[in-house]
């Protein structure tokens, strides 16, 4: 388990270093420079900026430069938020982010896996039609365009919750938002879950739990539970970084500010170190959260052994 | 006698399926009586497996289930599920055929165990523990202090079924259901948990219910047999009484489905066709990118001399590298050791090299469910051989070779337009055989080519082998686990274990005297006690 | 069971419950010389919902890329006497105008023509890379399988739909980067599904026989290999257009897709979403567009699952 979990983290290594990499040689092709834009700067002064950034050292300088600056947590300066470094903003950004995430992806297990079971054991019924219809709505449309209709709807027609602001995390604040982010996962887990408790309630061992005299609900929760749930935890990565990315659109719709918001407006507006700040950050984040599911993996199923 | 345990009174079960209603089982009825063991028999779709189901009540709920089973006066098909479940698994336990998946993978097996002790007597914590450990023992799992901790997946097979029988035997049962329990083992193994359940039988005076297709298993096991077929019993009878005398025509036809005869031993001076020396064959069980693979050696230096019209038969349990050495031999894996085949020495021949002779030698597989394309049509897939080896012939010649090797396995030439998925297991396997005999090849690799089979299917099988064998004078390598098959198809036997020859011989002396203490636990495990010296 | 005796072999099969388990059987009263393909679209065409998606799809791509020829407005025409009009039969706009008087119906269908064809360009790309990746992977095995594997791992971890914006920002909007970084994205998952199923049916006694036949590797791989591993890869290919769909709309909504003039249902959602209060048609029309045709390309993906494979109903 622990040499697994080091060779992972091995691999993470070289993962990395093609984002970084890719991200550092992408923003330096970019047509123009950090400092052409709002007004021309005389060539003196440019020289001593370009030179104050390092940006007149040769590329692999540069490069090597950057990584080591990374390794301390240092991702350069924004050139559009002039008094802010891209470490501070997403310093800043992050636990915003988090907490928005943290509670979609709990929103969409503790509303998904119940959905599942219940389509499953009502399976062929009028309840599973109905939650599967749901769910193939949910996948269909997407966060996008949900977001902005619950905002429509709740914040402006109803007004019952604000439609868009952070308000410092207030819960009438967090509950549009999670929701929206929530929405196509619920409905992938729900199918997930449901296509595996079919699978598991047919399997032999099920058999011997009913021939052991359990009764249903025993079964069920004892013997079905756990290994129907696996496929949902592997699933757990991709819904994760999905979450991730649908936070950048859910952030910049109600305003949040988090780095999803920043990482739309440094796009917009070119400001390339805060772009590549945050997709190395959210790289570094993705394979991290990987890693862990894969851990927790192994923990929940004894026949997966990472010796190799 | 004894009084009845449980009495099953025209039993009928239906299914309801989108094409309409299929009765499995059609007014069945039979009795069991308290310490017996009654056999009931059938090949498969008989409805053996639904009625013993049935039982337990454990079939989905589209089945409709009519009739009466009586357990210890009471009728199962009446009571309420609660009363049920306080019968599964206290009074009537069951143990399947499947020992790999029938235990939850994500329990330890001392707790599968103990769930029965909890929920039928109440026991938890130590003295469930010590129980369970009691019970490992009484089935023969060594060290069981420490394996009540292993999970399923840290279990053989055979070990596996063993903990199934410490589950179903927790509580002591009245009646033991025994579904298929040792058609997924090896024979050795077979041999040890029927005699396990025997001794267990005769510790708890339980009824069992044994439900098999293998009637040689019968004979040495049952007290009373059942027979089976289409969801009806044909014939009820006592095991002594049934085998000498049966009544009805099935039952006989059962019986005689037995293979029965010998093959002469080939001319010992015919001409060599294939000749091996040192054959080893070794799988990659890890490859790296970079340093050291590790290698398992399956096939140990085998040495094999085929005269043309021999029937050489190969015997092994799974893993014993039969199979693997049949590839090789035909060089559909790689090994070291040379291969010659009429004087050719193939070892050295690539694959376009190979192709040639690839005519003369053909194979037929185990599965007759995997070995045929399933998206071409039968004709196709005979004549795909002649698309290699008869460029020059026309579409007609073809079709006509095709319909000749249809009629020479007895099927209709009229299907080869349909599909695989449209015929039985013993049909789509004397496909197989035509797609190797279209070739007119003189060298055939028979790899389990039975075993898939029912018993009534297999001896037709057996009988076309040896049909083909004498009108073509064919040379065969018959590869089986199943002795009984080997007995009556090879004039020379080779017995594998752990990829390599225990013992070779002429078939008939094998038999009749083992002597590698090996083969006569194989030969014991499968029943095969000579007649000669039974005499 | 029959007893197998009679001149020709009869079907043994047809007679009953496999010995197996409780479970009853499919009952198979399959007509001589069907094949799975033909099997399988009898069963799609049961599944009422697949058969109504598929037609609506149908009449989608047609009204798309037919359209906008027949409609009175140019996709930047600009109507002087309708700004931000509602939906109506009067004025011509049946489903309105935006800010600029632009006509909806018109914008929402040239959109519909730039997803569609993102959708199709992007999951061809997906497809070819990733089959005859994955082909070649589980064909070839071993060390090659194991370097290609580990390959796509790494790119699996890629926080790939970041990479795909950053190279939006910085090579600027074009369709065809779009296509292509798409395509780029999907592709993974279709290696690893051709690759299991190469890997799968290489086991299989047929190819063992087709080599033993002599068959040469080539004829193997196309008359046996790939025509066995199509039903996955077509199931899958369904469920990779309403992703691409998604993709591109995503990104257009952030401002990254398409550009003027040309438009995408994910700019029309965008440039909705900020007139939503005042003309809520120019965020509902797209929407629903965009949420129909994923609503029917998943439904049609189900059908043709439970219809390839109906073991996984």
């Amino acid at each position: 388990m622990l040499s697994y979990t080091l060779k992972r983290l091995a691999l993470a290594i070289p993962t990395l270093l093609i984002v970084i990499t890719i991200s550092f040689f992408l923003m330096r092709v970019a047509p123009g420079g950090p400092f052409d834009g709002e007004r021309q700067l005389p060539p003196e002064i440019e020289a001593n900026l370009k030179a104050a950034y390092h940006l007149d050292e040769p590329l692999p300088m540069q490069y090597l430069r950057y990584m080591g600056n990374l390794l301390q947590g240092d991702f350069g300066p924004s050139f559009k938020y002039k008094d802010f470094s891209v470490t501070e903003l997403i310093v800043q950004g992050f636990p915003v982010s988090l907490e928005l995430g943290f509670w979609a992806i709990l929103l969409a297990l503790a509303i998904g896996l119940p959905l599942g079971v219940i389509a499953a054991l009502k399976r062929n019924s009028s309840i599973d039609y109905l939650v599967m219809s749901i769910a193939l709505g949910g996948i269909a449309v997407p966060n996008f365009v949900i977001a902005p209709l619950l905002a429509l709807v709740f914040g402006v027609l109803l007004a019952w919750l604000p439609a868009g602001g952070w308000n410092g995390g207030a819960w009438q604040n967090m509950l549009l938002p999670v929701i929206a982010l929530s929405i196509q996962q619920i409905a992938y887990i729900a199918r997930m879950m449901r296509a595996s408790m079919i699978e598991i309630l047919s399997s032999h061992f099920i058999r011997t739990a009913r021939a052991k005299g359990l009764s249903e609900s025993e079964v069920i929760w004892r013997h079905a539970m756990r290994p129907a749930m696996l496929p949902v935890v592997s699933y757990l990565g991709p819904a994760i970084a999905g979450i991730i990315t649908g936070s950048v659109v859910i952030e910049q719709i109600f305003g949040i500010p988090g780095i999803g918001r920043y990482f739309v407006q440094g796009a917009l507006n070119r400001d390339y170190t805060l772009v590549m700040g945050t997709v190395v950050f959210y790289g570094a984040l993705i394979v991290l959260l990987n890693l862990i599911v894969d851990l927790l993996y192994s923990v929940l199923d004894p026949q997966i052994r990472y010796d190799d | 006698m004894s009084k009845a345990l449980l009495e099953i009174d025209n039993l009928c079960v239906d299914f309801q399926v989108p094409s309409g209603t299929v009765s499995a089982v059609r007014g069945v009825s039979f009795t069991i009586h308290e310490g017996e063991t009654l056999a009931l028999v059938g090949e498969s779709g008989s409805g053996k497996s639904v009625t013993s189901t049935a039982t337990m009540r454990l079939l989905p709920e589209l089945a409709k289930v009519t009739g009466a089973i009586r357990f210890d006066g009471e009728d199962l098909l009446k009571v309420t599920p609660k009363r049920m479940r306080r019968i599964r698994g206290n009074d009537i336990s069951m143990i399947f055929q499947e020992p790999m998946t029938s235990l939850n993978p994500l329990h330890r097996i001392g707790r599968q165990i103990a769930e029965v002790l909890g929920k039928h007597r109440g026991l938890k914590g130590s003295a469930a523990r010590s129980k369970v450990i009691e019970l490992l023992n009484q089935v023969g799992i060594p060290e069981p202090e420490r394996r009540i901790d292993s999970y399923p997946h840290e279990l053989s097979g055979g070990q596996r079924q063993r903990v199934m029988i410490a589950i179903a035997l927790a509580c002591e049962p009245k009646l033991l259901i025994a579904d298929e329990p040792t058609t997924a083992l090896d024979v050795t193994v077979q041999a040890q948990i029927l005699e396990l359940l025997k001794d267990l039988q005769q510790r708890y005076g339980m009824a069992i219910l044994f439900i098999t297709h293998d009637l040689t298993l019968v004979k040495h096991f049952a007290d009373r047999v059942c027979v089976m077929r289409y969801g009806e019993v044909v014939e009820t009878g006592e095991t002594q009484a049934l085998f000498t005398s049966p009544q009805h025509d099935y039952t006989k036809m059962l019986i005689d489905a037995e293979p029965q005869g010998t093959k002469a031993m080939g001319d010992a001076n015919a001409p060599v066709l294939l000749e091996a020396r040192d054959v080893h064959v070794r799988f990659a069980l890890k490859k790296r990118l970079f340093g050291k693979s590790e290698y398992f050696e399956a096939v140990r230096g085998i040495d094999l001399t085929v005269r043309r019209g021999q029937t050489i038969g190969i015997v092994g349990e799974s893993g014993s590298g039969k199979s693997t050495f049949g590839r090789a031999l035909l060089r559909l894996l790689d090994s070291s050791g040379d291969i010659t085949f009429e004087q050719v020495d193939i070892t050295q021949l690539d694959k376009n090299g190979m192709r040639p002779l690839r005519s003369k030698m053909q194979v037929v597989f185990q599965d007759p469910f995997g070995s045929l394309s399933p998206r071409l049509t039968v004709g196709e897939i005979i004549s795909e051989g002649l698309k290699v080896h008869h460029p020059e012939f026309t579409r007609r010649d073809r079709d006509a070779r095709v319909a000749e090797a249809l009629a020479e396995v007895s099927l209709d030439p009229a299907m080869r337009n349909r599909y695989p998925h449209e015929f039985s297991g013993g049909q789509r396997q004397r496909i197989a055989i035509a797609r190797a005999l279209v070739l007119k090849p003189e060298f055939l690799l028979l790899d389990e080519p039975t075993s898939a089979l029912d018993r009534s299917v297999q001896v037709t099988v057996i009988e076309l082998l040896r049909n083909l064998q004498r009108k073509y004078d064919l040379t065969y390598l018959f590869i089986s686990h199943d002795l009984s098959v080997v007995r009556a198809l090879a004039d020379t036997v080779l017995v594998m274990k752990e990829g390599q020859v225990v013992e070779r011989g002429i078939a008939a002396e094998i038999f009749a005297a083992p002597k590698e203490p090996y083969t006569r636990a194989l030969m014991k495990a499968a029943f095969l006690t000579s007649p000669v010296s039974a005499a | 069971m029959t007893t197998d005796t009679t001149p020709y072999s009869s079907d043994e099969r047809s007679t009953g419950l496999p010995a197996g388990g409780p479970n009853p059987p499919a009952a198979p009263d399959v007509k001589p010389g069907d094949s799975l393909g033909r099997e399988a679209w009898r069963r799609l065409k049961q599944n009422k919902a697949a058969m109504a998606s598929l037609v609506i799809l149908i009449v989608m791509a047609i009204i798309c890329v037919a359209g906008p020829w027949f409609m009175p407005w140019d996709l930047d025409e600009v109507d002087w006497e309708a700004f931000m009009a509602e939906p109506s039969l009067s004025s011509g706009h049946l489903l309105g105008t935006d800010a600029n008087g632009r006509d909806l119906l018109t914008r929402t269908l040239y959109g519909g023509r730039v997803s569609l064809s993102v959708a199709l360009v992007a999951t061809v790309v997906s497809l070819v890379i990733g089959v005859l990746y994955g082909a070649i992977s589980g064909y070839v095995g071993g060390r090659v399988d194991n370097a290609m594997m580990r390959f796509v791992d790494i790119m699996y971890s890629l926080p790939f739909m970041f990479l795909v914006i950053l190279l939006m920002v910085v090579f600027g909007r074009n369709i065809f980067l779009i296509y292509a970084a798409i395509g780029a994205v999907e592709w993974l998952d279709m290696a690893r599904i051709v690759r299991g199923q190469t890997l799968g049916l290489k086991r299989r006694e047929f190819i063992e026989a087709a080599h033993a036949l002599g068959v040469k590797g080539s004829t193997i791989v196309t008359r046996h290999l790939i025509p066995n591993a199509l039903g996955p890869v077509i199931v899958y290919v369904t469920l990779t257009v309403p992703k691409v769909i998604l993709l591109e709309s995503f990104l257009s909504f952030l401002g990254l897709g398409v550009q003027e003039p040309l438009t995408s249902w994910g700019v029309l959602i965008s440039e909705g979403k900020d007139m939503m209060e005042t003309a809520p048609w120019m965020l509902l029309v797209p929407s629903l567009f965009l949420a129909v045709t994923l609503f029917c390309l998943n439904f049609l993906g189900d059908g043709l699952r439970d219809a390839l494979d109906p073991k996984t109903r």
